[in-house]
């Protein structure tokens, strides 16, 4: 293979892995607009949607659209239970404490999900054939095209709720200032509720995607994935949702290049180097506002 | 002032004493080996939750990395006893110093950082340190480090941890430390104060970074095999839920916290199956009861029941 | 009153905390003449969960066998179990709790190498045999030329394996060239990735190009895709099922049509369900038996039975870890633990779940290793082998 033409095949590899990343990080990045909080759950929400996807699939004998719909739907509401019951009574208390909720709440999902369904990974039976494209010796994957193609879909959606609805208007107040919100006849619990109900549900949809292309599953499946989009999410400016994106897409394709012409093993080392880097220009990610503080 | 160094006479007696009961105990055999073992695991993680806390709770800067500086000064640590024969407190020093380097190093240009950004790029040094050990052959890679002397005895972790403690309670006692209070509670006032924050952030995370090292060197010789795996980044998230769990900004906390995570790690090792679950619990319902950890900012010797103890001290 | 009620409060959380933790460790060791104690110390929650737990039900069967059959000598025995966390220091943890709370007998476990030779000091101080079901380093058993006393395992070492496959390459598939793919968080692949160049390079081969991924990795068509650039005859990929499966996939995916080679850690019905039978295709992998070998027969459909799914490797090597046991404690003739360590050294022509030991000095179980081709969906058995003449 000519260089040219590896370049090209690394370039398509990042991409379709960055288009996991991003997907995940869409859901991190809403989130941590609204409340502030990094919510180390979001991983494990992740590997929940995938379970229910494979059991919708498996067990309910359902093809893949209604099993994502299904698995859409229970994340969502799992994500609203969550923030429910473990967040929202933390509201005012420091945001560090939030945060060690936040990895108890990771820890519980994940080694409930270990008791219940065993650590062993679990297989997606083969749902749509593998269609693997080859265009000038580059090969192209139908099922890693789909997923780029979704997250670019969501992310638009997504962009358009945030900036032209009444919710997503309600969503950009709360984050601002809660509490002025609220004085402003905005129910911010709910809206808070409402994004970790989408967050969560975007989770899900990475879940049963991955699931479904990478072909395996298991309980802890969500923690580097989860640490990646956070990565993501950071690089691009967190809160941003084209940030999320961009983050995803450029973590997928360092990873990429350096896997192929260096060495895998500095693959993470060199995804957190990139980080830095770019914080030490940016300090507030590639997309983010630098707002001074005033005194 | 004089009522801080008679609570030092104090503390310190009372450390003697809790000591000479310990070791006693360990001695007399009264406590198994097991229970042994998680007293020295309970002195290393105060070592480590303290120093992390000195960043954390008193300077207030958000680091996710402390466990790339425990592997640092346990690798510097193993490599000179294992391979250069290097007597253990000359090792410990060594990692302490290879450790509170890095930590100088790295501080200087990552500690412009604020918030979550700075907590996401130290996680990331933490990982970066782990991955580089991992692929240093010298060193074992990620089949770890084996034929480690086992140094680490009760004594040593005890009177290290004394030594931390004391140390860090006397800087943030300090110029220095009120210094990094300031900035913890508002940076640009701080700065404005004509503090050099700068300055006093890389100090404390330097500081922070060296009793990570000295806990990784002990560490290291209390378990004949080292790996990168026991310093990942999950490992700098259990240190900052003992912080947390005691109390962000108390050395009293910290204590406590470390006890605490500790214990109830041992005492569920009998149930596998639920041990993670419990855990897991017990911390989100630990931080819906004390958000402020169990101490929040106080310490033993400004609560009640210690005053009235010792009543003569003063009045603040 | 000076007792404010902030102090009070927090007093009586941490006495609660104490008095819970205190509870729990309070039960939990109590001593019965008619059992003998095992410690079972594995990976139950962490990174390779999936191994230890896959290795424990394994030996908890041999176990539950043993017990319904009467026990050994008169006496059950009853496994106490704990959780390493997949980490070193963990282990050391765990044993000293089994040996000082619980008074066990002999250990089993953990299935990591690392953890195994973590926890070796301790079991030797307290002279408490170790059986190790699935670690295959050679330090395991062996340190600076001496035998470590007390650790015994029932799986075969990596020397062993890599050259059984390097011998294979050169020979049966007349290969001039490989790659390498291995595992670089994991001692078993790294070190099977050294031997395999070792021993393909003596007879003639030339390895290319090696490559390494980390464990839980999901994707690796980028590492992948500069593999191919070698064109290499075979792609060595020493690693475990979980992984393996994925990389076939992948791989086949990209284009590479040459054969794979691995060894007994792919030995999981799972790689089939992860690459797909198609993709699988013109694989071939060591290991320590072929399920239509009418001796392990009664194993794969016992464990079948009893956990509603086909053994991987791990479970067939935690199943011959309880059969060495009771088989040593049946000799000893007493739970002494000196005595079982004896026995178990002199372990010899022993039927276990798959084949027939016997223990060599070196406390390594002389057994048969085979090559399994996988063809359409199925596992063919394409040699046998004792491993000594492979070498």
């Amino acid at each position: 293979m000519e260089v040219t033409q590896q370049i090209l095949q690394q370039l398509v590899n990042g991409i379709s892995l960055g288009s996991i990343y991003a997907l995940i990080a869409l859901g991190y990045t809403m989130i941590y607009g609204i409340i502030k909080l990094i919510n180390f759950a979001h991983g494990d929400i992740y590997m929940v949607g995938a379970y229910i996807g494979f059991f919708a699939i498996t067990q309910a004998h359902l093809s893949i659209v209604p099993a994502l719909l299904i698995s859409f739907v229970v994340t969502g509401i799992l994500g609203m239970v969550v923030e429910k019951l473990a967040y929202k009574p933390l509201r005012h208390a420091p945001r560090i404490s939030v945060l060690i909720t936040a990895i108890g709440v990771s820890f519980f999902l994940e080694y409930t999900s270990m008791y219940f369904v065993s650590p062993t990974p679990r297989t997606f039976p083969a749902m749509f054939g593998d269609v693997a494209v080859t265009v000038g010796g580059i090969v192209i994957n139908g099922q890693q095209m789909l997923i780029l193609g979704i997250t670019a879909v969501l992310m638009v959606i997504l962009t358009y709720v945030v900036q032209k609805t009444k919710t997503g208007k309600a969503m950009r107040a709360a984050s601002f200032d809660t509490e002025t919100a609220q004085l402003m006849g905005i129910d911010s619990d709910r809206i808070i509720s409402i994004t970790f109900g989408i967050g969560s549900a975007l989770a899900a949809v990475a879940g049963v995607l991955v699931g479904v292309y990478y072909n395996s599953i298991d309980p802890l499946m969500g923690i580097m994935p989860g640490l990646k989009a956070f990565v993501a999410a950071v690089l691009g400016g967190i809160g941003i949702l084209p940030g999320a994106v961009v983050g995803g897409l450029i973590l997928g394709v360092v990873e990429a290049f350096v896997s192929g012409f260096v060495s895998s093993t500095f693959r993470d080392a060199a995804a957190f180097a990139i980080l830095i880097l770019v914080l030490l220009f940016k300090p507030t990610g590639l997309f983010g506002k630098n707002t001074k503080e005033k005194v | 002032m004089k009522y801080l160094r008679k609570n030092d006479f104090i503390m310190l007696g009372f450390a003697v004493v809790l000591f000479a009961v310990l070791q006693g105990l360990i001695s007399g055999r009264v406590l198994n080996s097991f229970w042994q073992l998680n007293l020295l695991i309970v002195g290393i993680n105060v070592i480590m939750s303290v120093s992390l806390n000195l960043i954390n709770g008193y300077t207030g800067q958000f680091s996710l990395g402390h466990a790339g500086f425990m592997a640092v000064g346990a690798y510097v640590g193993v490599v000179l006893t294992t391979n250069f024969h290097a007597p253990f407190a000359a090792a410990l020093l060594a990692g302490a110093a290879a450790a509170g380097f890095l930590g100088f190093l790295i501080g200087i240009p990552t500690l412009r950082l604020r918030g979550d950004y700075l907590a996401i790029a130290t996680l990331g040094l933490g990982e970066i340190i782990r991955i580089v050990i991992m692929n240093i052959q010298y060193v074992g890679g990620a089949a770890g480090f084996k034929g480690i002397p086992h140094h680490t005895n009760f004594a040593w972790v005890f009177f290290l941890m004394l030594f931390a403690l004391f140390f860090i309670k006397n800087f943030v006692n300090s110029t220095h430390g009120r210094a990094c209070l300031a900035i913890r509670e508002n940076e640009i006032a701080a700065e404005s104060m004509g503090i050099n924050t700068t300055k006093y952030k890389v100090m404390a995370f330097t500081i922070g970074a060296a009793f990570a090292g000295v806990a990784g060197g002990l560490f290291a010789h209390c378990f004949y095999i080292i790996n990168p795996a026991s310093f990942t980044f999950m490992q700098s998230f259990n240190y900052l839920i003992m912080v947390v769990l005691g109390g962000l900004g108390s050395i009293t906390g910290s204590i406590a916290g470390a006890f605490v995570v500790t214990f109830i790690s041992a005492a569920l090792a009998s149930w596998p199956e639920f041990r993670m679950i419990i855990y897991a619990l017990a911390l989100i319902l630990l931080m819906f009861y004390r958000p402020q950890g169990l101490f929040g900012y106080m310490e033993v010797t400004n609560m009640g029941i210690f005053r009235r103890i010792f009543r003569k001290g003063g009045h603040n | 009153m000076n007792f404010s009620r902030k102090s009070l409060k927090l007093m009586s959380v941490l006495a609660g905390t104490m008095l819970m933790g205190g509870v729990l460790a309070g039960c939990g060791s109590s001593e019965n003449e008619n059992e003998i104690k095992v410690g079972a110390n594995f990976e139950r929650t962490g990174n390779v969960a999936n191994y230890g737990q896959a290795t424990l039900d394994g030996f908890n069967l041999a176990i539950k066998e043993i017990n319904d059959a009467g026990g050994i000598n008169g006496k059950k025995i009853k496994v106490v179990e704990a959780d390493n966390k997949s980490e070193a220091s963990e282990a050391v943890n765990a044993a000293t709790k089994l040996i000082s709370d619980d008074k066990v007998k002999v250990l089993v476990g953990p299935a990591v190498t690392a953890n195994v030779i973590a926890e070796t000091q301790v079991a030797t101080d307290n002279k408490v045999p170790i059986i190790a079901p699935c670690a295959t380093s050679p330090d395991v058993t062996v340190e600076n030329g001496s035998v470590k006393p007390f650790v015994f395992r029932s799986c075969f070492i990596d020397p062993q394996q890599g050259s059984v496959m390097a011998k294979f390459a050169v020979e049966k598939l007349k290969a001039k060239t490989a790659v390498i793919y291995v595992d670089n968080s994991s001692d078993y692949s790294k070190s099977l990735g050294k031997v395999f160049k070792e021993k393909f390079e003596a007879a003639g081969g030339k390895v290319v190009m090696e490559e390494a991924f980390l464990a839980k990795d999901q994707d690796f068509k980028a590492a992948l895709t500069k593999l191919k650039t070698a064109n290499a005859d075979v792609v060595f990929v020493p690693a475990y099922y979980e992984e393996v499966g994925k990389i076939v996939k992948q791989a086949r995916e990209l284009g590479f049509t040459q054969p794979f080679l691995g060894t007994d850690g792919w030995d999981d019905p799972k790689v089939a369900d992860i690459a797909g039978a198609d993709a699988l295709n013109n694989t071939y992998f060591s290991t320590h038996y072929s399920d239509k070998d009418e001796e392990v027969k009664g194993f794969v459909d016992a464990f079948t039975k009893e956990y509603g799914h086909a053994p991987n490797v791990f479970a067939a090597l935690g199943y011959d870890a309880g059969k060495m046991l009771a088989d040593a404690i049946k000799r000893a003739g007493s739970d002494d633990p000196e005595k079982i360590q004896k026995a178990l050294e002199e372990t010899k022509d022993l039927k276990v779940g798959t084949g027939t030991i016997t223990m060599d000095k070196d406390h390594n179980p002389i057994k048969q290793a085979v090559i399994l081709e996988n063809k359409n969906g199925d596992r063919v058995m394409v040699a046998k082998i004792m491993p000594d003449a492979g070498n």
